[in-house]
């Protein structure tokens, strides 16, 4: 290769190079900053903020989901696996809204962590079936917990 | 100079006007390749795979979201690297496919954005939220944008190729970052449903169609390019003989 457009090329390497590492610095700096929501547990652990807006997000628990009979207010568990945050909210909530599915609030946590919802998102996973397919993996499901009992039982 | 000699390929490789011939027959097949693609992945995609089971019919959007989102990466790459060969071997014609892949790069982020927006609304409840896959991708048209638009910050053309050759470049960052963000970050997108590491989590049926529109977004990109790229070819080169010789001929034909 010529020198002059070997010299040219390492320019460009080194355009990309510097790029790239000052990117990096920034993402790095963001880290979870960057992030869209709160995992229940990191909100447990006191890493949220309280009394300003965030967001949390984690799979809604099934039977959590507590409609009031007169108004829209709604409350729900969400969870990430670790640990348990109470959610209320006023309002309506997403059609894909479920038990079981993962959901995003968005609101102020109160002294009790209690994240007093103003928006509610439904959040969708990866995952795309047909309602045949997906029939039939639930009833899979239940006939597997059918089978076997709860370890509790199993004990007593 | 034995050297020089191994070089003389890529040279002419780079000449517009062998572009622009040796393109002209490729066009009616890349065409019908293209349109038998896209039509067969619609009408599949669209009437005959099975809807969602919590989406319903509104995941087939997806049909135009994610081979657009594809495209409008993989082309960022393109851009970069005929941006990279135009600033190193000062290659005129390179410079030209990169302003070509900028324009439609803008439009098919644009796509990307609008299906995401259309989809996001009714899955979950906002049509846009700033999380870091969704504002990353804003960036992204914010560089296509900024490609196209720098260059009428200059009066000659040699500056206007230099400059956003090197705005392409330092953007290339941005490319790994959307990719990786639903990793990286708590997002409210979803992460990938296709992995080159793993099968897709997705069911076969709404898969086929999925791949075949892919394969279509890919051949319809490339004759986008071309049918750009020869329009640019044409306006920058009008004072060159062959292109005079061709308007001739076509307004004699007439």
């Amino acid at each position: 290769m010529h020198p002059i457009r070997r010299q040219r090329l390492q320019w460009v390497a080194l355009i990309v190079v510097a790029a790239s590492i000052a990117a990096a610095l920034m993402a790095y700096m963001l880290g979870q900053n960057a992030s869209y929501f709160y995992a229940p547990s990191q909100i447990v652990a006191g890493e949220a903020p309280i009394g300003v807006n965030i967001r949390a997000g984690g799979m809604v628990v099934e039977g959590s989901v507590d409609r009031s009979m007169d108004s829209l207010e709604v409350s729900f568990i969400v969870t990430d696996g670790l640990e348990n945050l109470q959610v209320t909210y006023s309002g309506i909530l997403p059609d894909l809204f479920a038990e079981g599915e993962a959901a995003i609030a968005a609101g102020k946590l109160d002294s009790k962590q209690i994240l007093q919802a103003t928006q509610v998102l439904a959040k969708h996973d990866e995952n795309y079936m047909p309602p045949e397919v997906a029939d039939t993996i639930s009833e899979a499901y239940q006939r597997k917990q059918q089978h076997q009992p709860e370890p509790q039982e199993a004990l007593q | 100079m034995k050297l020089n000699r191994q070089w003389t390929w890529f040279h002419r490789l780079g000449s517009p006007r062998w572009f622009y011939q040796k393109t002209q027959c490729w066009l009616p097949w890349l065409g019908a390749i293209a349109a038998i693609l896209l039509v067969t992945g619609l009408v599949w995609g669209l009437a005959f795979a099975p809807p969602d089971a919590r989406q319903g019919n509104s995941f087939r959007i997806i049909y135009l979201h994610v081979p657009a989102s594809f495209l409008a990466l993989a082309g960022y790459y393109l851009m970069a690297i005929a941006g990279a060969v135009g600033l190193i071997w000062r290659i005129k014609l390179s410079f030209m496919l990169m302003k070509s892949a900028a324009t439609i790069g803008a439009a098919l982020t644009f796509i990307a954005l609008f299906t995401g927006a259309v989809w996001g609304k009714p899955t979950w409840g906002a049509y846009w939220v700033w999380d870091a896959r969704i504002t990353s991708m804003l960036i992204l048209l914010f560089l296509y944008l900024g490609m196209l638009v720098l260059r009428h910050a200059f009066t000659n053309h040699e500056s206007a190729n230099k400059a956003s050759a090197i705005l392409g470049l330092v953007g290339t960052v941005n490319v790994p970052i959307i990719y990786k963000s639903v990793d990286w970050w708590q997002t409210l997108h979803q992460p990938a449903t296709i992995k080159l590491t793993s099968a897709p989590s997705m069911h076969p049926d709404m898969f086929a169609p999925l791949l075949v529109m892919i394969l279509g977004f890919y051949c319809f990109y490339a004759l986008a390019l071309i049918l750009f790229t020869r329009a640019e070819i044409l306006e920058r080169e009008r004072r060159a003989s062959w292109v005079r010789e061709l308007v001739a001929e076509k307004q004699g034909g007439l």
